[in-house]
Formats: structure tokens, sequence, C-alpha cells
């Protein structure tokens, strides 16, 4: 099965047919630590060195759930509307592969802890509903290391770090209907799930990894075509171009009279494709049974309220809040809450300014600029929250001419001091008062005998260089607007 | 010193009296164990410096007048199948052959912290399956009693050991009958405790739902006092109780009148044999201590062994999944693919009797049999816990023989593992329940072979069932 054949459906083709597209994401909880055993979670240790008993399947050895993990799988649970199961259950997975300790993951299978929630979507203008089948929990294999070592050519090496790491795994109804809308619903889920903290959702570390089932059927017709599973979609861009090609791909089988097979295909991101995988490797029969060595999962009122108390508010309340309450524009309230650290950000400077969109203005411009220039997250600004908030503060109140509030905000970027310790250490302080200014300005008038001629022979134009003079011998520290009044004055 | 008679009792007030000390008799126990061993080849191996260890902090604990434990300088023989911190556990299986566990089970754990001396590692069926140690892949253990015979399994090792004279207390592991049967077949007494009571936590596991650990002794009282040890909530074992544990001696003064036996009746067409005319004469001897004993009905017990069965091979299928080859286990040679891997290693390492089972759950679990069988397996569950249920709202404990005949000949069922399950009747049903169980000596066949009485109560009675047990043992059992 050559895969460089395959014939792809022309544009014309697929607008004949419907796409139906369901997604199933894994999601990595963010715990410290693992959801059977105490190890860390961390990230990048030596191989083989997070683990313990438990983790690396030894004999004897006895999962225990932890709190957290479920705690958090609640919370990401409830962020897609999700009802939680008072009773659940844990089952085994059971099949061989080497990164898998047990021989069998720890799963949920026919009573998962959540069901029935949904994720509301927006393409090109159009909002849109996408349920959620499901959401239950799992422990992560280990990962298989098939480079670097000597004898690569002919062994494979084991890593169990990453073994027990607690994950949720999100099952969506088959409710989309094109790539764009499979990639608006992972977007969405994502930043769910990190705006309340659940997971890092870190794509590159594997903290969110995703597969897809597409089908494609003739327009009108009410019968699913038959499915295929794509697997290893680990990025936005793969699942895009993976599930545009799977549908050409499909269509173009169907129109030259053959059928979909049902099967599990592998998207390579280097060719575009997806292929076939070998019909054994996923021909599996995994023997679900309930773990019998957890006690069923009970989540009572008191532990739900408890939980749902920790919710923080979700990113599409926080959207429409901003617009609302700060007169923010969609836009601006849509980019000031990607995500929870930059919105919450955002907040402290507008609530310590008292000026919502000068607020808004520095912490998407210079503050965001500054940050993207050094490659740095909202989290790890050198200005605080505070300290930006304290320096609108005093642009809004006049204190502070925008020029002047730039030069300060470098310095402040550069050192993380705050906006009045700057100023006083460099002796910078906006002159507002009008006393000592008209020193300045009478001297600026004494040296600038020719232009203050032109001035008041007509040309108005030479304020601006009157002004200038008088800015340049403040350092910038006068308002515009009071030094212009005053030369008016003294010309007029 | 004798170890072959010592008790708990008669080890503390030698120690307190300074008699002897702690590591004197753990010298001797071993060596005595050593030099009985090659009889019955109960011990795969002995772990001297763990059991001198343990004894000379004992030894320093009396010495600065603290209270040493209540297991203090107890020689404990161990079943394999529970692990131990550098020293070998081979589950009787040549895929653990040279496999040293980097952590202890809690009830080893627990054993040490009460002054309990660890000797050796018993032999038994590979992870536990089997009815007569016979499929280890270390050789098959000779019954004290009679060497040409089986002391029962799979804890056939440590049943041995006590009785044998070599360990004064032994643990063992039950899942659907290998601490009672192996008790019963050896003369000693063994107990199943409720499921939940000791943790789990570093028992080999072979069908998780059914899996205890539970003591040997030559005296009830002994069991007791080591299942007080060894028992309570352990936060690593999710299905560990906590329930409080009691003083489980307290109340044995061998005093049981007006308690209420039921002799089940689907038992007795099974007790027609010379085992069970001794059950009804251990039953006739509680009756003169001033039991009531009455028939009373567990309707479902046909169904026990093939639920039993079911259930039992599912979660073993599972459960041995892990031994593949590729981390601890020993690893097959030369295959040229990781399916090959797998298949060479399991091939080769694991006996008849495991690949039986295995075989038997990958099937019962297959899409479209999981139904038929293990959702079917588990309501029979249900309903045999529910005919106990009722059976204890009308009596105090359930009396039953442990097996339908006594030890038999070395080899004489290996080819026959059909009969060999059939002979688990009367162990499987309080296994199923989860209800605490044992056996206790019960007089001895013509041939003199010992027969164990089982005493099932309700979850959580073990008090009763050692009151029974204990007020037999002193009105002389049957004989």
């Amino acid at each position: 099965m050559p895969s460089s054949a395959t014939e792809l459906a022309s544009p014309d083709a697929i607008a004949r047919y419907e796409t139906v597209i369901g997604l199933e994401v894994h999601v990595q909880l963010s715990t410290a630590t693992k959801i059977f055993c105490g190890c860390p979670t961390s990230f990048g240790e030596p191989p083989n060195t997070n683990v313990c008993p438990v983790c690396l399947g030894l004999p004897g050895a006895l999962p225990v759930l932890s709190r957290h993990a479920v705690e958090l799988a609640i919370k990401g649970a409830l962020a897609l509307n999700c009802r939680i199961r008072p009773v659940s259950r844990f089952a085994r997975k059971n099949y061989f592969y080497p990164d898998l300790p047990k021989g069998y993951q720890i799963s949920q299978y026919d009573e998962p802890f959540s069901e029935g929630g949904y994720v509301d979507i927006e393409v090109a203008g159009e909002r849109k509903r996408i349920g959620v089948t499901r959401v239950h929990m799992e422990d992560d294999a280990g990962k298989s290391v098939h480079e670097g070592f000597k004898d690569s050519a002919r062994a494979s090496y084991v890593d169990l770090n990453r073994s027990g790491t607690p994950l949720i795994e999100i099952v969506s109804e088959p409710d989309m209907r094109s790539s764009d809308e499979a990639y608006a619903y992972l977007a969405e889920v994502k930043q769910a799930l990190q705006f309340i903290e659940v997971s890092i959702c870190d794509m590159e570390k594997g903290h969110l990894r995703c597969d897809a089932n597409v089908s494609v059927r003739l327009r009108g017709a009410e019968k699913l075509g038959t499915k295929a599973e794509i697997k290893n979609l680990n990025s936005f861009r793969f699942l895009k171009e993976a599930l545009d090609y799977e549908v050409a791909r499909q269509v173009a089988v169907l129109d030259s009279g053959g059928t979909v097979q049902q099967e599990t295909r592998l998207y390579d991101p280097d060719l575009g494709q997806t292929a076939g995988m070998r019909s054994k490797e996923h021909a599996h029969d995994y023997r679900y049974f309930p773990e019998p060595d957890l006690v069923p999962l009970r989540i009572g009122e008191a532990w739900l309220a408890e939980v749902k108390a920790t919710i923080p508010e979700l990113p599409a309340a926080r959207r429409a809040r901003f617009a609302s309450v700060y007169g923010l524009r969609e836009y601006d309230a849509g980019v000031l809450t990607q995500t929870r650290a930059l919105s919450d950000y955002y907040e402290t400077v507008a609530r310590v300014s008292g000026d919502a969109k000068t607020a808004a203005n520095w912490v998407m411009g210079d503050l965001a600029g500054a940050l993207k220039a050094e490659g740095k997250e909202i989290g790890e600004s050198p200005v605080s929250a505070e300290n930006l908030g304290a320096l609108a503060r005093l642009i809004v109140a006049g204190d502070l001419s925008g020029k002047l509030a730039k030069e300060v905000f470098a310095k402040m970027f550069s050192t993380g001091d705050a906006a009045a310790a700057i100023l006083s250490r460099e002796g910078l302080k906006q002159i507002s008062d009008t006393g000592a200014l008209e020193k300045v300005i009478a001297d600026v008038i004494a040296a600038s005998a020719k232009q203050v001629e032109q001035y008041r022979g007509g040309k108005l134009t030479v304020m601006n260089y009157l002004v200038g003079q008088v800015m340049k011998a403040t350092r910038g520290q006068a308002s515009v607007a009071v030094v212009t009044e005053l030369l008016k004055q003294k010309l007029g | 010193m004798e170890i072959a008679s010592l008790t708990i009792d008669e080890i503390r007030e030698g120690l307190l009296a300074r008699r002897f000390r702690a590591e004197e008799l753990a010298a001797e126990a071993l060596r005595f164990a050593e030099e009985e061993n090659p009889k019955t080849g109960a011990y795969l191996h002995f772990s001297p410096e763990r059991a001198l260890s343990a004894a000379r902090r004992v030894d320093e604990k009396i010495a600065r007048g603290e209270e040493p434990g209540a297991l203090a300088g107890v020689p404990v023989a161990v079943k394999d199948v529970i692990v131990t911190r550098g020293i070998r556990t081979t589950c009787g299986s040549r895929l653990l052959e040279n496999y040293i566990p980097p952590y202890d089970a809690t009830a080893i754990i627990r054993l040490e912290e009460a002054g309990g001396l660890i000797l050796g590692k018993t032999n038994c069926d590979e992870f536990a399956m089997g009815s007569s140690t016979e499929n280890s892949a270390f050789g098959p253990v000779r019954n004290p009693v009679a060497l040409d015979r089986v002391p029962g399994g799979s804890s056939g090792g440590s049943a041995a050991a006590v009785a044998q004279g070599t360990a004064v207390v032994a643990l063992g592991s039950d899942t659907g009958g290998s601490i009672r049967q192996p008790a019963s077949f050896c003369g000693v007494s063994g107990v199943t405790p409720t499921y939940g009571r000791v943790s789990r936590y570093g028992l080999t596991a072979f069908a998780s739902s059914l899996d205890h650990i539970g003591p040997f002794a030559r005296t009830v009282k002994d069991a007791a006092r080591v299942l007080g040890v060894i028992a309570g909530r352990d936060p690593r074992d999710s299905t560990s109780a906590e329930a409080p544990v009691p003083d489980y001696t307290k109340a044995l003064d061998g005093n049981v009148k007006g308690l209420k036996l039921g002799l089940p009746r689907e038992y007795l067409k099974d007790m027609t044999s010379e085992s069970g005319s001794l059950i009804y004469r251990g039953v006739e001897v509680l009756r003169q201590l001033g039991c009531e004993v009455r028939e009373i009905g567990l309707p479902h017990t046909d169904y026990a062994i093939a639920s039993y069965y079911i259930i039992a091979t599912a979660e073993a299928s599972s459960n041995l999944a892990r031994y593949d080859g590729v981390r601890y286990t020993s690893r097959s040679g030369d295959s040229a693919t990781l399916a090959d891997m797998y298949r060479n290693t399991r091939g080769e390492g694991f006996g008849a009797e495991c690949k039986r089972r295995i075989m038997l759950g990958t099937y019962v679990l297959s899409a479209g049999y999981y139904d038929a069988y293990y959702l079917k397996a588990q309501k029979v569950r249900g309903l045999i816990a529910r005919d106990f249920r009722q059976a204890f709202e009308e009596v105090d404990a359930v009396v039953a023989p442990v097996s339908p005949f006594p030890a038999f000949r070395l080899g004489e069922k290996v080819d026959d593992p059909l009969a060999m399950y059939l002979s688990d009747i009367f162990t499987i049903t309080g296994s199923l329940a989860g209800i605490p169980c044992m056996s206790v000596p019960c007089g001895r066949t013509a041939e003199g072979l010992p027969v164990g009485m089982q005493i099932l109560t309700r979850h959580f009675g073990e008090i009763t069932m050692f009151r029974i047990a204990d007020a037999f043992e002193r009105a002389g059992g049957v004989n």
C-alpha cells in the first residue's frame, strides 16, 4: 500500500460531502505527584529516577488514588460543563507494551466520573455548541526511547518517569463539521483548562495530546460514514493539516467507488499525510474489567461543593465581564483573557490605575512588546502589576507625560523598580508647578529671539520648536499642555 | 530450647526471664530449619542476616527494659509471594528466580516491628496457583506428617514449616483456600481473615479481589496473636479496612456456651468420606461444649467453583501480565521481535497451571464473553455473599470441612486439574464472600492423616471464630 499513490479529492468534490469529527483529548493534570503514588511528576529528570514500586509495577505494589488529581479532574470536567457522577469506578485496560509496566493501564470505562458536558466555539462569527460525551481519569504510561544510545540500532530503552502521571481523557461527541471547528474546540478546551490551572497544556511536553475520529458522508445523508481514527495530532497545525488531508483522502476513496476502512491511522507531519497502521498494531481487545485494587470513587455533595468553590471565573465569563465592566472592545477583552495570569495581571493594573482603558493600552502595548522582545511570559514580567498600575495612575493624573512615562517604563522593565523609586532616584518629576516653569520659559524666550519674532509674525508652527526647547530644558519633566499654554500667554 | 514445640508465650517468657536471648533463639531456629529442610523442602531460601539482626534489636530492647513487641523473638516463615526487601522473592516461578524486591510488604514491616524473626521464604505453587505446592518451579514440598504426600497448597511450604516445627508461626496467602487447605493437610491452624483486614501491599497479586495474607500456627492463640500484629488499615492498600483491630486473644477463655453454629446442608452430600465423618465428630465436640448446632442453607454453593475460577483467572490474567521480560522478570534470550520476546519469556517462564489460568482468564474477559462469564460470576459472587449474610442472621458461625479428602500422594492429582479445582469447594465459598474463615485441626484419619475443620464467621467476626477454634483445641479436638 504505497501511501504516495494516495489520491486526494478536489475542493469541489469535498464540498459535496459533510465532514464529521470527534476528538479524544488527553490532558496531563498539573499535580506535583503521580496519580497512584507519591512520585514527583517533574519533567526532564534523569531516566527512571521519579519512580517507586507502584509506578514501576513491581510485584505486590498497589495504587492509591491521589485526592489532588481527583480534584483537578473534577475542576476540568466542571469547566467543560460536565455532570459529576457520585460514584464512579476505575477499570483495567489490558495490553502489552514495554513502557506499560503493569501490563494494564488504570483507566475508567463504563462508569467514568463525569459525562454530558459541552464546549461553545465560534468559527467565522458563527457560534456552535460541541458536546462532551465524557471526561475520565487514567494513568499515563512511560516512554520508550528508540534513539540516542550506542545500541539503538538493535535495542530500545524504557524511561518510566512519566509512568503514573495523572491524565484526563476528554471525549467529544461527533459534533464538529470541519477542521476549523476541531481547531476551535481544541483551543477552547486548552484555554479553559489552562485558565483554571488544571493543566499547563504544554503540547510540546505532551501535556495535551489529541486523537481524532473522522468520517465523511454525502451532504444530506443520514447515516454516518465509516470513521478512521487518526493519532499523533500533537499540535494545532498538525490537527488541521491531518484532518484536511484525511477528509480529502476519504472523499477520493468514496468518489472512486471505494469504501473507507475502519482503522487507526497515524499522521506523519513530515509528509503531511495519514497512513494506516498495520492492523496487528491496533487490533486490541483491551479486556476491560473493574480495577480490584481500588475502591469505587465517591464524590459526595460536600466535596463537590468544596471543589466547585475553588474554580475561578472561566475565560468566557471573564471576557464578557471585561467588555461590560471595563468597557473594553471585544477584541481587547479577548486578548486580555488569553491566559489566567494575563487577565489577573490586567485586572490589578486596572484597579490600581483607576483607568481600565489606560491599563489595557499599557498591558497590550508597551508591556506586551517588552515581554515579547525578551521572550518572557506575563508571569515572568519584571514589572509587577501593582507597579504598572501605579505608573498608569501617574499618567492618568497628569503627573507624568506620555513621553516620560515610556522612559520610566523602560527603566522599570530593566530594573524591576517602582516608578516612584525611579523618578526620585533620577530627579525626574513632572514640573507642573507653573512658577518653576516660568523661569525656564523666560530663558527659552530670551534665547530664541528669532523664533519668537517669527511666531509673533504669524508663523504659529514655530510654537512646536519653542515647546520642544522647554521640554529639553526640563528633561521632559514638564507637561506639554501646560508649557504650550504658558508660552501662548507670554507671547500672546 | 525446643523450637519445634515453642509457643509465642513461652518465647516471651523465656526472653523476659533472660533464660535465652533472641539472638540465640534465632541462631538455633536457623540451624534447626536448615537441618530439617531437606526432608520436606518447605523453605526455598533462608534469611539469616535478617533474622539475626531482628533478634539483636529484640535483645537490645529487652536489655533497655523496653517492651520488645508482641512477637518478640518469634521465628517466622514467610511464603515466597510476600515481598521482602533484599531477600529473593520468587513466587515459586522461574520468571522471578533472581528477583530481589527493593521494599517490604506491610505485613513484613509489622511482623518485624513486633519483634518477629524472619527465618526464610517458603515454597508454594507458582504465583499461588494450586492446591498441592506441586506447581512450584523449584520442586514440590513434602508433607511432614507423611512424606510421600503433598502438604496442600498453595501455601504448602508455610504449613509444612509450622507442622515440621522449624518455624513457630508462618505467613501464607489465601485466594481460594491456599491457607486453610494446607493447614488442614498438615495438621496446624491456618487463618484467612476478613478481606481487607490485612494489607495486601507487598503480596504478589494472584486475584486481587480474593487475595488475603494470613497466619499459620500450631495453636489457635498463636495464630490469633499474629493476626493481631499484621491486621489493620494501611494507607498503601485502598482496599484495607478502617475497622479497629481488637485483641483477638482476649476472649479465648474456652467458653462457647450458647453460640449458634450452622452446618450447611449443601455440604452434607460431600461429607460422606472419612474426612467428613471427622467433621461430624468435631461438630459433636462443639455441641458438648455448649454450642447449638443447626442446619442452614447456602443455596448458591453449586455455582461457587465456576464463578471463583472465572473471577480468579480473569484477575490473574491481568495481574500476571507484568512478568513480560522487560524489567525484573528473567528474559528469554535471542528473540527477533518484541512479540517474540514476550512469547518466549512467558512461554518458557510460566508453568502449565499459570498458563492454563492466564488463558482461561483472558478468554472470560474477551470482547463478547465478558457479560456471559465475568459479569455473571460477579453476580453469583454477590448471591453467595448474601447466602452467608442470611446465614449469620441465624447463627454465629458456620462449621464445615476444609477439603473433601486428606493429603493425597505426590503426583496423584497432577494430571487432573479439574479434580484439583473441584476439591476447593468448601474453601471457595468463604473466599468469595470475603468473610473470615480458618482451619483448626480436627483429628486424623485411620492412616494418621490430619483433617481440618473450617470455622467461618461474619465480616470482621474473627473474635468469634478464634473463640470457637480455641475452645475446640482446648477440649482436645476429636482425639
